[in-house]
């Protein structure tokens, strides 16, 4: 952890009056201590209305049902009003994408890129991925420590987004970094950008490295890759700069940052959960309901909003036309009206697939197979070279109250 | 009790008794038949319990309802056909007995 907690974070979630409630403080999940502010929503104010914030007022879901109610219902709870994130984007520098559209352009422009995730696909991937995993985890160091996130994670999720963009792949890291730069909170010290024009600025840059390819395969023949697969679709041809930038910036933090933080996440629950580790070390099937468990965990998503088109009931509460609406998927997760015994790491759960991480409804991530895949194919063949890892230290996590980042988590596989 | 046929994209057939009242997709579910993932428990909100419905069984079951959710859903899912359901959105009925569904290669 970077800070210090000079605080007992249940003792103030239970004794602080909820009007003074605000989850939307990314302090909450860069020290993880979100846990029983939320419990305490889910119990006393599902449905709950902040009336000051950073970001101005919204209103909190914090239940499983509530959330799933607002995810079936994009008529009510639109995306394109106001985005996505609790944050608005600047006025004027807003990216358009299609997670931030409502149908039907979300549907022609979603339309244009998921057949690179279809379950063909992925089959022929697989080989490819495998090959890269085993490669990365052969080459760890024994007996001293390295950063996983470094090492591992974020190495086999760049390899995944340069195959998916097919991106020059000497240049590859510098899709991490403006995938780092999109989602970082501009606040904090550590960040790659310290204001919204320096982000725009450096996206604009991502946007025109990425024309020259984008342009190069219009005129080649279509291909399966996204760039190509953007060139050629017709509802993604002559986007204008803003939303290039938007789909391009969706398309890399959706296509690595997710699951590179589920794959440091995984090992730092595992480590937490030494008996479930054993479990799997006994049984390496259990890889199967292993993954979609740490992604539940994890939740790497801390949450999405959405923007009220009209007046509806929610939880209760009488939701007005143009109110901001925030899911909050990491309380959702762990409800346990919806999920039993939730806040226990359980890796052979039975319906293990049941978890709001990936949403729900027509923004429900379409690379969720894609990023199962990856992980799957890194503890199979984990387990065998490395059964066991040292955890030294817990991770260092993202000041975000959007993306539940990692940063870093120094580990050691004993000789 | 009514019986639906739900064959595997490998051709492997598993004929199982569905109660009235029941979706197709908890039939499968329930019963252990891979192929049928039904990530959202059938709140018609994934499409990861896909089916093709046999064409002999099509008129009985009809179709997504225009602009309704399946739909929506339906036409985000990978290799979707014209006679492509969502088995949480298909109750069993008397009528129903000895229908055949066949899964996709995949569910996403």
């Amino acid at each position: 952890m970077d800070t210090h907690i000079d605080y007992d974070p249940r003792e103030d979630a239970y004794s602080k009056p909820l009007d003074k409630f605000d989850v939307s403080d990314p302090k909450l999940y860069q020290d993880d201590v979100w846990y029983p502010y939320f419990e305490r929503l889910r119990r006393e104010a599902p449905v709950h209305w902040c009336r000051e914030s950073v970001y101005g007022p919204y209103w909190s879901v914090s239940k499983y049902k509530d959330i799933m109610q607002v995810e079936v219902n994009h008529q009510t709870y639109s995306s394109e009003l106001g985005g996505i994130a609790v944050e608005d984007q600047p006025k004027g520098l807003e990216r358009e994408s299609f997670i931030r559209m409502d149908p039907p352009k979300h549907d022609e422009q979603r339309k244009v890129v998921s057949p690179i995730v279809a379950p063909a696909n992925l089959a022929e991937m697989e080989a490819t991925i495998r090959e890269r995993t085993i490669r990365v985890l052969e080459g760890l160091p024994k007996n001293e420590p390295f950063d996983w996130v470094e090492r591992v994670s974020i190495e086999l999720t760049t390899m995944m987004l340069a195959t998916l963009f097919d991106y020059p792949w000497e240049e590859r890291r510098q899709l991490t970094y403006w995938s780092d730069v999109a989602i970082c909170n501009v606040r904090a010290p550590e960040s790659p950008v310290h204001s919204e024009q320096e982000k725009f600025d450096e996206l604009k840059k991502m946007a025109e490295r990425m024309a020259e390819l984008y342009n190069a395969r219009a005129k080649q023949p279509p291909k399966f890759d996204l760039l190509s697969m953007l060139a050629h679709g017709q509802a993604t041809q002559d986007m204008p700069l803003r939303e290039f930038m938007g789909n391009l910036t969706l398309l890399i933090v959706g296509g690595n940052d997710t699951t590179r933080n589920s794959m440091t996440g995984g090992l730092w629950a595992l480590s937490q959960h030494p008996q479930e580790y054993q479990k799997l070390r006994d049984d390496p099937a259990l890889v199967a309901t292993l993954v979609p468990e740490i992604i539940r965990y994890v939740t790497p998503v801390i949450h999405m909003r959405r923007t009220a088109t009209q007046d509806a009931e929610l939880g209760g509460q009488h939701i007005r036309a143009g109110d901001k609406v925030v899911m909050w998927y990491v309380s959702g997760n762990r409800d346990p009206e919806a999920i039993d015994d939730p806040d226990n790491f359980i890796i052979d759960r039975p319906r293990p697939r049941q978890h709001l991480s990936f949403g729900f409804g027509i923004h429900r991530c379409v690379g969720n197979r894609l990023a199962e895949l990856q992980l799957r194919i890194l503890w199979e063949e984990l387990l065998p070279r490395h059964p066991a890892i040292e955890v030294l230290a817990a991770p260092r996590r993202t000041y975000s109250n959007f993306i539940h980042g990692m940063r870093s988590m120094p580990v050691r596989i004993p000789a | 009790m009514p019986k639906v046929t739900y064959i595997e994209s490998n051709g492997t057939e598993h004929q199982v008794e569905v109660p009235i009242g029941l979706s197709v997709m908890r039939g499968a579910v329930n019963n252990g038949v891979p192929g049928i993932d039904a990530d959202c428990g059938g709140e018609c909100a994934c499409a990861t319990c896909h089916v093709y419905v046999d064409p002999e069984w099509l008129d009985r079951i009809g179709r997504p309802e225009p602009g309704s959710m399946e739909e929506s859903m339906l036409s985000f899912a990978a290799a979707a056909e014209s006679n492509s359901r969502l088995s949480c959105q298909i109750t069993m009925c008397e009528a129903l007995d000895g229908l055949i569904v066949r899964m996709p290669e995949g569910q996403h």
